[in-house]
């Protein structure tokens, strides 16, 4: 009987192109025993939540550094409720200002990384928070 | 009733429940079943017993090749066409799992997420996970609920590196392996197993400098290959692609129809539940499969499996025997 | 021609250098160094101490030579910045073109000598603010601009016929200049008396930036157009700004960003000399876009080694004759990447540094950086400190008062020659493959800086290199920095705008002048004239790049990690 591999999506909503943090972080996901489903650049709210679906993940980490995470994060969060799959954790990482954080937690990020975040950071936090469903 | 019963009863209703939901097509259930194959989660096996019945209509095409020849490019032009002749298509792709730490990242979706948002296809990305003769399992299961969602055709995406990758297209109707050019001596070096389970063959990226050296090469070694030269049998079609540019892929697909009417000719029929070849090796791979999880999980959980290790240490018993006296009682056959 | 040192001199020195290595090393056996390996951002190792040996073949001539004369290793113009200092050209877009409008009359006011200009998301990637793929994007990294109205209000009030504007815009570029040329002619100003520089620089997207649009052979087309054109009808505009900024932002090392930099440059030039064209009708137009990054010395010999590098590639590869086709002539931007939101303060040192080595390193213009870019938008005040930080150089520091003062350096001379090797070792690949547009077909700089900047962020989680603030010296408490918002409203304003635009205007025109462009698309003429035309009968920039997509097909991410 194996243990439940954590399966987590790294995706970049909206037309930003900063990718550089994205595939380090999905890398470093995948040095740290996840299956990493990695979507590439220009998704909509509506592809990431899909592709989510489909692929039956724990977790979204939504990559944003152009400055339209005020309607893309929290867009992701409501299609996820509307399609029942609430219980799939959202996070952020990229350029928040801080009165944006707290109003993204509000919206239903569970958490947002800003720069120089650790990805060892990072890594613990996804470890501690988001369990493998029904794990 | 009993508190064991009521919870068997409870959890064959549930069962029920999921089956109905993935013949219905429901996309999350589905997705989470798929997961609990991979997972090797025991109360599938009951869906999956419940499910068979509703297989073997879908056509199931495996698509094999180095890391980089553009397979899912190629399957992303597929999926445009295929959908073009309202057929519904779910994709299975397989990324293999990093040996050093276990996790893997899955990036073959990507080239194939226009097609996200439509609801005629299902794109599922697994890793090899390298776990004990799972995978070739493990995607046959996956295969076979998509089969039951009603899926018209199954793309299994695979990097033809191990011999899982190899007995996965074993479950497929048609086989396509996917080379570019100027591999050169590597065409020497793809492994002999992949040639001959290859029932089309595409060199992909085909603008690039030696695309005709490497159309030379692929002919030669299929016509080395004398099996196939007999009177009557499927002889591989060499097509040349550029799926980026969507170049080559209705004469793909033609040729796939092709050998679909092929095989629809020598064995009378496309439903695999039906062809004792095919059922014959599924049920090699699920008794192989089945006896070791049972035997090992048994054998391991018990400590027994540990304890001879020990004893070998300890010179007291040689490995042959020690085998012997641990699998023998367990499936029954007497030692003598 | 003789070497700067002679054996004899070499030898000496050697005997003595190694026997100082030796009483060295043996004071280090009880005491060593603070690392075990010194080395630049790039991960380029740094020797204790760099000596004539370490340049033995130097030839002052041959490599260094004087300004203004090939190799210009020193410097293309005469007196450099004694003649005329380097264009403040600070890098400004948010919200509305009437917002920008305002930060760009402050920012002259200040004392910036030429314009620079950021566009929002669904601008870079050639949408309208009412396409549904712009939601929520309107205005945030830029400024927004849909028609020809609002590239009138950006530049209302502002002496473009005296100053030269700098519009980052790649996938539709021809279509945003158009719009400056249209709005240029509607003031009574010709194209002769325009000046400026479009990025236009496709290939680094498809490497680094990824802002796309089409595929790779007919952006180069689009490119090759503009060119032709600027050529022709504008000639003091700069069509192309081969850029290597993004390139090191997306995580290379200092010699990958010079390599594939100038690696783009000579794609860039081979299709125009496809296209017919002669290499010093446009050449001396070409102009670059490169980073200044952390390492400080590092920096300014790659600035060096670019410079003498183009010249050789113009001269001896291309065969140009005109000594102003040799020239490489630059816009520096100090590193984004290296800022951090820890104790942004900091990142005014980080700035100025950076500002440093690119004026060392000979730029012609330069942009420095806000202390909370990694936060928003810069406020007035950050970007005017940026701003001071360039004057205070220029004004105090002493650093313009002589060309290429860290010239004769043994070290920055070795570095220079290093990194000159090892760029043109990278590019000699890249040709093996084909060219650029092959290598980026297969991949291999997309993989190659992927890499580099995985290696980079393991250094820095491992702490083998610092970044202060964040991984040492840090501090638990923040300190609040007023971040700029950009107004919510502004999304739906805009889009009544270009809305009111569309109603009013000759849609009948419009609808041909698209057909008259699809049809130039599908041809080979040059597409600049339709372009005009279009824009001028206000055409929306989505409206003309749709006919792009539609004619060339779009690109999609490959997805390189």
């Amino acid at each position: 009987m194996q243990k439940r591999k954590l399966r987590v999506m790294v995706a970049k909503p909206g037309l930003d192109g900063h990718d550089r943090g994205a595939r380090i972080i999905a890398r470093a996901f995948r040095d740290a025993g996840f299956e990493v489903v990695y979507t590439g650049l220009h998704q909509t709210p509506e592809e990431i939540v899909q592709a989510a679906i489909q692929e039956d993940v724990d977790m979204i980490g939504l990559s944003s550094l152009a400055g339209a995470h005020m309607y893309l994060f929290p867009r992701v969060a409501e299609l996820l409720n509307k399609s029942g799959a609430e219980d799939i954790v959202v996070c952020g990482g990229g350029i928040f200002p801080d009165e944006d954080i707290s109003r993204l937690k509000e919206a239903g990020i569970k958490e947002v990384f800003s720069p120089g975040s650790s990805l060892e950071t990072i890594v613990k936090w996804v470890k501690e928070n988001v369990k493998p469903r029904g794990g | 009733m009993g508190e064991r019963e009521r919870e068997t009863e409870g959890r064959l209703k549930l069962v029920s429940r999921v089956v109905e939901k993935v013949i219905s097509g429901d996309v999350r259930t589905v997705a989470r079943l798929i997961r609990d194959i991979d997972d090797g989660i025991p109360e599938v096996r009951q869906a999956l017993k419940e499910l068979y019945s509703h297989t073997g209509r879908a056509f199931v095409i495996g698509i094999t090749g180095a890391p980089g020849v553009g397979k899912s490019t190629l399957v992303d032009q597929m999926l445009s066409r295929l959908r073009s002749r309202n057929k519904t298509v779910g994709v299975l792709a397989v990324d293999p799992t990093s040996p050093f730490s276990g996790g893997a990242i899955l990036g073959d979706r990507i080239r194939m997420q226009r097609h996200s948002m439509d609801e005629g296809v299902f794109i599922r990305s697994s890793a090899t996970r390298g776990h004990f003769g799972g995978l070739t399992q493990s995607t046959r299961s996956a295969i076979d609920v998509l089969d039951a969602m009603g899926k018209d055709y199954i793309i299994v995406e695979t990097v033809g590196v191990g011999q899982d990758e190899i007995d996965i297209v074993k479950s497929a109707h048609t086989t396509v392996i996917v080379v570019i050019p100027g591999m050169g001596d590597d065409i020497q070096a793809i492994k002999a197993g992949i040639l001959e389970i290859g029932d089309i063959f595409v060199i992909n990226k085909a603008d690039r400098e030696g695309a005709d050296k490497t159309l030379t090469d692929l002919r030669l070694m299929i016509e080395m290959d004398q099996k196939r030269y007999e009177e009557g049998k499927w002889k591989p079609p060499i097509l040349m692609a550029e799926a980026v540019f969507d170049k080559g892929i209705p004469e793909i697909l033609e040729e796939i129809e092709n050998h679909g009417k092929y095989l629809m000719k020598s064995t009378g029929s496309l439903n695999f539940r039906k062809e004792k070849t095919k059922v014959r090796e599924e049920l090699k791979e699920m008794v192989k499969s089945r006896l070791i999880q049972a035997v090992f999980y048994q054998l391991t959980e018990s400590g027994e499996f540990e304890r001879a290790v020990e004893s070998i240490i300890e010179g007291k018993v040689d490995p042959y025997t020690a085998s012997d006296n641990l699998v023998l009682p367990a499936v029954g056959i007497s030692n003598s | 021609m003789s070497l700067t040192y002679n054996q004899k001199i070499l030898d000496e020195i050697r005997e003595e250098y190694e026997s100082w290595q030796e009483k060295v090393t043996q004071a280090f056996e009880s005491k060593s160094e603070r690392l075990d390996r010194f080395s630049t951002v790039s991960d380029r190792e740094i020797k204790r101490l760099y000596t004539p040996l370490d340049i033995k073949e130097h030839n002052f001539i041959r490599d260094l030579g004087f300004p203004v004369q090939y190799p210009f290793t020193r410097g293309i113009q005469p007196s450099m910045y004694r003649g005329r200092l380097w264009t403040m050209r600070m890098f400004a877009g948010l919200g509305s073109a009437k917002d920008t409008n305002r930060r760009f009359h402050l920012l002259v006011k200040e004392g910036q000598t030429g314009l620079s200009t950021a566009f929002d998301m669904p601008t870079l990637m050639g949408y309208d603010t009412d396409s549904p793929k712009a939601r929520g994007e309107c205005g945030k990294c830029g400024v927004a601009i849909d028609t020809l109205k609002d590239m009138e209000d950006l530049f209302d009030g502002l002496p473009i016929d005296k100053i030269t504007t700098s519009m980052t815009i790649n996938p539709p570029a021809s279509v945003i200049w158009g719009m400056y040329i249209a709005m240029a002619e509607k003031r009574g100003i010709k194209g002769r008396f325009i000046g400026g520089t479009i990025q236009n620089d496709m290939l680094k997207e498809f490497i680094a930036q990824k802002t796309f649009m089409c595929p790779p052979k007919p952006s180069l087309r689009l490119i090759t157009d503009t060119v032709e054109f600027g050529t022709r009808e504008i000639p003091r505009w700069n069509t192309i700004s081969i850029s290597g900024y993004h390139i090191r932002e997306a995580g290379s090392t200092a010699v990958q960003e010079l390599a594939f930099t100038l690696a783009d440059g000579i794609a860039y030039t081979q299709a125009a000399i496809d296209r017919g064209l002669d290499v010093d009708d446009f050449a001396p137009r070409f102009s670059f876009f490169f980073n200044s990054h952390l390492d400080f010395l590092e920096e300014i010999a790659k600035f060096r080694a670019a410079r003498r590098m183009w010249a050789k590639i113009m001269k001896e590869r291309f065969l140009a004759k005109d000594s102003r086709s040799w020239w490489l002539r630059f816009h520096t931007q100090t590193a984004g990447c290296s800022l951090t939101a820890q104790q942004p303060y900091n990142n005014i040192v980080r700035t100025a540094l950076q500002a440093l080595a690119a004026i060392f390193g000979g730029t012609q213009s330069l942009h420095t950086n806000s202390l909370d870019e990694v936060l928003s938008i810069p406020t007035e005040e950050a970007a005017t400190i940026a701003l001071r930080t360039q004057q205070i150089i220029a004004e105090e520091s002493g650093a313009a008062n002589t060309i290429d003062p860290l010239g004769g350096s043994y070290f920055i001379e070795s570095l220079t020659n290093q990194l000159e090797e090892e760029a043109f070792e990278i590019i000699q690949k890249i040709d093996e493959m084909g060219g650029m547009l092959n290598a980026i077909e297969r991949n291999y700089p997309q993989q190659e800086i992927a890499d580099a900047a995985y290696h980079y962020q393991r250094q820095i989680e491992e702490n083998r290199k610092t970044v202060v603030g964040v991984n040492r010296y840090v501090t638990e408490e923040t300190v609040p920095v007023e971040v700029l918002q950009v107004d919510e409203e502004l999304e739906r304003m805009q889009i009544e705008k270009t809305s009111r635009i569309k109603n009013g205007r000759d849609n009948k025109k419009v609808k041909e002048c698209l057909e008259r462009l699809g049809e130039v698309c599908v041809g080979n003429q040059n597409t600049m004239e339709p372009i005009i035309d279009a824009v001028k009968a206000y055409a929306t920039l989505q409206e003309v790049c749709d006919v792009f997509r539609s004619t060339f097909g779009e690109y999609r991410d490959p997805g390189i990690y």
